[in-house]
């Protein structure tokens, strides 16, 4: 970090977000991923002369809750305009975006870097069309064009510059990500080009005014986007040291290379001369549709953290794991329900640490974990009542991941692996293990206490762990001091 | 306000519009009649008017998320000038 000291880094991020509709923002065509080449492109999608575009109403609801979930002003009359430039995937020869006057205005996200948490506010988040596919391998010297895509709806989300560093960057896009999922306006599918993030990534040295940007275009993984801006960052700070200026443009991440490089410069190519689109109407959103859309809303993260701390008693830091998705969330009120509000911590534990790490292991959502919410509670009750201990639990666990029992009783019972706590039946496993270990004996008599642990795993061990520890401790205590 | 010949190159070149030398010229003049009946418009007070941005003062009909168009690639493929494996084909395009 030295190196980076006296440099202070910006990053603002716009993403776009595919909204989850079945037809396009502005015609009537199927939005589905992975149709034949055009075969989902109409004549509006491919601008053919005399059509006009209508607006989904779906894509304005999706609009409508972002805006909402993260605080921000609903336009009352929000107006689209023509964002003009030519490439082949773009038939009209314009995008149909939004320019000075948004859908969703304001707002914002709070993330975590480690322990500190941090509020990015958001700009704006804007209504558009996608555009095509441009296949640049080898037609006969041609390049092929795919106009499913053009016309799907975005929501293009613009941060302001508020972030700092890259991990900085990759928490936002991440809780961005959970987000739009969360409220179920995008699938978040990032393989498949539903989320995508433009990182704007500046330098300057502290105290100076911004330096020149350059957009990092296309990042379509979290990791990428950690590699790209750190790179980037390097690149203009060794640029600047070494006495060049930057020039604003548009640049690549190549993966393989590791490396961001220029794609083209802006000075023609960002003249879109924006103009309002004269085939749309403004788009008006009154009060009671935003009251309607409100009342369709999940429980938002942030408000389901609040309550787990409220309500459980969980730390802010285990609260903000168990809502990072929707899938977490979901799993751990269907866990708790079933387990009871007293064992609330514990889940939140066996969550956290034991199924997120096998789930890890397996590369699985929580989602598919093959030990339901259900299933865990009953395996924590178990612990709780004393049935069986920690130790046991983790077999019992494995038992369940691998479908060995309907539920943890069925697993304890069939598998004999309920914990000993008749005392009589401890008191005749210890004498037997002292009789048997007369030297562990003499040796804690003779004050080693390393001794008396040496015991008390014997002891353990006679009951195939199913003794429950404590237990054998304080027998085993007792008979030692007392013999 | 006026345009000068660069000016005018320049929004040529965005248009994609190739402009001989004596087209410049007269197109300049013409664009600068229109930037005079603009500036007539800009010359009316619209203090406390509220900017429209349609001509009709009437809001965005909205429709239901269906799917309405039918997959017609073919009627639309067999006038485009080159497609292939369901692709329209155009000049190379590279970045």
């Amino acid at each position: 970090m030295a190196m980076t000291d006296k440099w202070e880094v910006v990053i603002g991020l716009e993403t776009h977000a595919q909204l989850q509709t079945q037809s396009k923002i502005f015609s009537g065509a199927a939005t589905a991923f992975g149709a034949a080449p055009n075969a989902q492109a109409c004549a509006v999608d491919i601008a053919l002369p005399g059509v006009l575009p209508v607006l989904n109403r779906k894509a304005v609801v999706c609009a409508i809750k972002f805006g909402l979930a993260v605080g921000a002003q609903i336009t009352p009359r929000s107006i689209f305009a023509r964002k003009n430039y030519f490439y082949p995937d773009l038939p009209k020869g314009y995008q149909i975006s939004q320019f000075e006057i948004p859908v969703v205005q304001g707002g914002g996200l709070s993330i975590r870097v480690g322990d500190a948490e941090k509020f990015v506010n958001l700009t704006r988040a804007h209504l558009e069309e996608d555009a095509g596919k441009s296949l640049h391998e080898d037609f006969q010297g041609k390049t092929g064009i795919d106009l499913n895509r053009a016309g799907t709806p975005l929501l293009e989300i613009v941060t302001e510059p508020d972030m700092r560093s890259a991990e900085e960057a990759v928490a936002y896009a991440k809780a961005l990500h959970a987000l739009v999922q969360w409220i179920g306006i995008c699938d978040g599918n990032m393989q498949e080009g539903s989320f995508r993030c433009d990182a704007n990534v500046s330098v300057r040295r502290a105290g100076e005014p911004l330096g020149t940007r350059r957009e990092i275009k296309n990042l379509n993984s979290f990791r990428f986007m950690q590699q790209a801006i750190e790179y980037e960052i390097q690149w203009q700070i060794n640029e600047i040291e070494e006495g060049r200026k930057i020039q604003q443009a548009t640049v690549l991440f190549d993966p393989d290379k590791g490396e961001t490089r220029a794609m083209r410069s802006k000075e023609d190519a960002q003249d879109y001369r924006y103009f309002p689109d004269p085939d749309l109407l403004p788009l008006e959103i009154k009060p009671e549709w935003i009251s309607d859309v409100k009342a369709s809303m999940p429980e938002l993260p942030a408000a389901m953290q609040a309550r787990f701390q409220a309500e459980f008693g969980l730390s802010a830091y285990d609260a903000s794991i168990l809502t990072a998705s929707r899938g977490m969330a979901d799993y751990y009120v269907v866990a708790v329900s079933a387990a009871g509000a007293a064992n609330a911590k514990a889940v939140a534990n066996w969550i956290m640490g034991d199924l997120a790490a096998r789930l890890n292991k397996a590369d699985m959502p929580i989602d598919a974990s093959p030990i339901s919410a259900t299933q865990l509670a009953g395996l924590i009750q178990r612990i709780t009542d004393n049935t069986i201990s920690n130790n046991i639990a983790k077999k019992v666990f494995e038992a369940l991941w691998n479908g060995e029992g309907v539920n943890a009783d069925d697993i304890i019972d069939k598998q004999g692996l309920k914990q000993i706590t008749d005392t009589g039946a401890i008191e005749q496993i210890i004498d037997e293990v002292l009789a048997a270990n007369q030297k562990s004996v003499e040796e804690f008599r003779a004050g080693k206490d390393k001794a008396f642990n040496a015991l008390v795993g014997q002891a353990m061990k006679a009951t195939k762990g199913k003794a429950n520890p404590q237990q054998v401790n304080d027998l085993l205590r007792k008979k030692l001091t007392a013999g | 306000m006026s345009l000068n010949l660069e000016e005018v190159t320049r929004i040529a070149r965005l248009a994609r519009i190739e402009l001989s030398s004596t087209e410049a010229d007269a197109t300049r003049e013409q664009l600068n009649g229109i930037f005079g009946f603009i500036e007539q418009l800009q010359s009316v007070d619209t203090k406390g008017i509220a900017p429209m941005s349609h001509a009709v003062d009437v809001v965005q009909r909205l429709r239901e998320d269906k799917v309405s168009e039918a997959d017609r690639r073919a009627a639309f493929q067999a006038v485009a000038p080159d497609v292939e494996a369901g692709l329209y084909l155009v000049p190379k395009v590279v970045e």
